[in-house]
């Protein structure tokens, strides 16, 4: 217990939370369901700008779908509905008559598995959301450099753009996967376990990544493991399901969650006795 | 110094039940290929006489026509299949241009636009109009959309005259290859639509999830990730209607005017056909035309294999794998 404490000390201290980066993201008392199956209640959890917020809890607590409800992708599964508001920078993302696309191009998403665009070289993977979002830019060159270099995968890539995604190893994939969202200069980075399907080495390079981008954006990361929790994550929430609806338990500074937890399913979920 | 020991064999006994259901599944798969063999073979044997007798005229000369004396013998022949096998490729082409577009929209509908109840609806008249007879889309094709397609034909050559294949010499519109590829473009939709629609289907969802998640609209989405994801599969669906154009009768026969004369004017009423040749030719043909028409068979099949062939080399060619 006292050694993920320390990891999360570890970490370099924070300014506070940097409003240049806009109001932030904000849950308010959000509920999912899945057709008639009722997957989370009640959450309501503010994520402060440019902070990195962990998700933690067993499988089946309703954080992935939590997260999925931010950026509207959980209304892609058949049956889904949802309750309660998700603001961004104040405004209701659920809204009637918004635009959804503009939302998920302020609130990017890293999947669990690596999925660049197989039929795309690297290059073009990179800058893919521009073109789905019919965006126009000045630079491509630039911005896909840009990109590649705050995801850590210029120096491995910069000679072989042309090459497909799929030719690059998971972790690289996962990489890219990270350049691309980067591309279109989202607000807020939602990452749903993206380490889960990687091996050490590539987990602590996208651990820098997320590190080094949480100074420019709000990240919001799912993951399984506490370690991660604890190395990158400025906020923890704590969520668990006691057989009905998953539900957010605890949340506070990733040093409390981890050295003195209030609740004491919390610190049965740290302290590894479940889970 | 240690000894390497020399490998082993591996091997297995397969069970008995085992061995049976091999015997029958290697069975069912050759039997395509002896099937299809044995074709070949029947139609090389009875052909290839004629074949040798005209030697390359028999594909490059237009003109088809046997005289017989009182006593029933052959005086003169000349068996020349041009214009049959050019008249075969236009209205085949014709089908799958004009099917594709519309096959491509409806699976990309089917998949991704449709409710579900309308979805299945649509899926069940599909697979009906799949199996219905061919005669009908024929009699339909010259009775109700002739005049209709004639029109846009009219139409078609007023503004795209000046593109040789809109161009006509005289001013006949009816029973043209046009027509009949239009009538076998309905024809061959539902298998390019139901072959799209699987593929389509199969896209990874965390592809389309990952360019909806980049802000993708939904179609921006389906361009960038279900197309590229489905063209091989299209594409074969296509050759698959292609074939299938390629070798329809009965519907050809009954809206094509069928002219022994080398035509590349899809708009004009005079087209040809081999398998349709075949049809107008079998009941009056003595034994020796017959050996003639079994040859223009054989031509028929490899030209079907010739242009199946060609349009998988072109697709292995410019395939950038969308998998």
């Amino acid at each position: 217990m006292s050694s993920l404490s320390d990891v999360a000390n570890a970490k370099a201290p924070r300014t506070g939370p940097n409003r240049a980066l806009g109001t932030g993201l904000e849950a308010r008392g959000v509920h999912a369901w899945f057709t008639k199956h009722h997957a989370l209640a009640d959450v309501s959890l503010d994520f402060a700008p440019g902070s990195v917020t962990a998700l933690i809890g067993p499988s089946g607590c309703g954080k992935s779908t939590f997260i999925r409800t931010l950026n509207r992708m959980h209304e892609f599964i058949p049956g889904a509905a949802m309750a309660g508001e998700v603001l961004l920078d104040g405004k209701d993302v659920y809204a009637p008559g918004i635009d959804v696309t503009k939302i998920r191009l302020q609130i990017g998403m890293v999947f669990q598995k690596p999925n660049p665009f197989p039929s795309m070289t690297i290059g073009e993977n990179v800058l893919s959301g521009l073109k789905l979002a019919q965006l126009k830019t000045e630079n491509k060159d630039d911005l896909m450099e840009e990109c590649l270099e705050r995801a850590g995968l210029w120096k491995e890539v910069k000679d072989r753009l042309g090459a497909h995604g799929g030719s690059l190893s998971g972790g690289q994939q996962q990489r890219l996967c990270i350049a691309r969202a980067l591309a279109v200069s989202p607000q807020v980075l939602l990452m749903d376990e993206p380490c889960s399907a990687l091996d050490p080495g590539s987990t602590l390079r996208i651990e820098e990544t997320i590190r080094q981008l949480s100074e420019t954006m709000t990240i919001v990361i799912v993951t399984h493991n506490m370690q991660q929790a604890a190395r990158v994550s400025d906020y923890t929430a704590f969520f668990l399901s006691d057989g009905g609806p998953g539900q957010m338990v605890e949340y506070a500074p990733t040093t409390e969650i981890f050295s003195r937890p209030k609740d004491k399913r919390t610190e049965d979920y740290v302290t590894g006795r479940f889970g | 110094m240690q000894t390497v020991p020399a490998p082993r064999e591996i091997t297995t006994e397969p069970r008995r039940s085992d061995k049976v259901f091999r015997r029958v599944v290697t069975a069912g798969g050759l039997s395509s290929l002896g099937i299809l063999g044995l074709i070949t073979v029947f139609l090389g044997y009875r052909g290839s006489g004629i074949i040798f007798e005209q030697g390359f005229s028999f594909i490059t000369s237009a003109d088809w026509t046997v005289s017989y004396d009182e006593s029933g013998e052959v005086v003169e022949s000349s068996f020349g299949l041009a214009a049959m096998l050019v008249g075969t490729i236009l209205s085949a082409l014709v089908a799958v241009v004009v099917a594709v577009p519309v096959s491509v929209a409806m699976a990309l509908f089917l998949n991704f636009y449709s409710p579900p109840s309308l979805r299945k609806f649509l899926i069940a008249i599909i697979d009906l109009m799949a199996a219905f007879p061919s005669l009908l889309f024929g009699l339909w094709g010259f009775l109700v959309l002739m005049p209709s397609v004639e029109y846009w034909a009219k139409l078609l050559n007023k503004y795209l005259g000046f593109i040789p294949i809109f161009d006509v010499d005289v001013y006949i519109f009816t029973r043209s290859p046009f027509i009949a590829g239009v009538v076998l473009a309905i024809m061959i939709i539902p298998i390019i639509t139901s072959v799209s629609r699987e593929v389509f289907s199969q896209t990874p969802l965390d592809r389309i999830q990952a360019a909806f998640a980049l802000g993708a609209t939904r179609w921006s989405m389906i361009k960038a990730v279900v197309i590229p994801y489905g063209r091989s599969g299209v594409i074969g669906g296509a050759m698959l209607g292609l074939g299938r154009a390629m070798g329809e009768t009965v519907a050809v026969y009954t809206v094509l005017n069928i002219v022994f004369q080398v035509n590349w004017q899809i708009l004009l009423g005079a087209g040809g056909n081999v398998a349709s040749l075949i049809i107008l030719r079998f009941g009056e043909a003595n034994l020796y035309e017959i050996d003639a028409l079994m040859a223009a068979g054989l031509a028929l099949f490899m030209l079907t294999l010739l242009v199946n062939g060609l349009a998988d080399f072109i697709v292995k060619r410019t395939g950038k794998s969308g998998r």
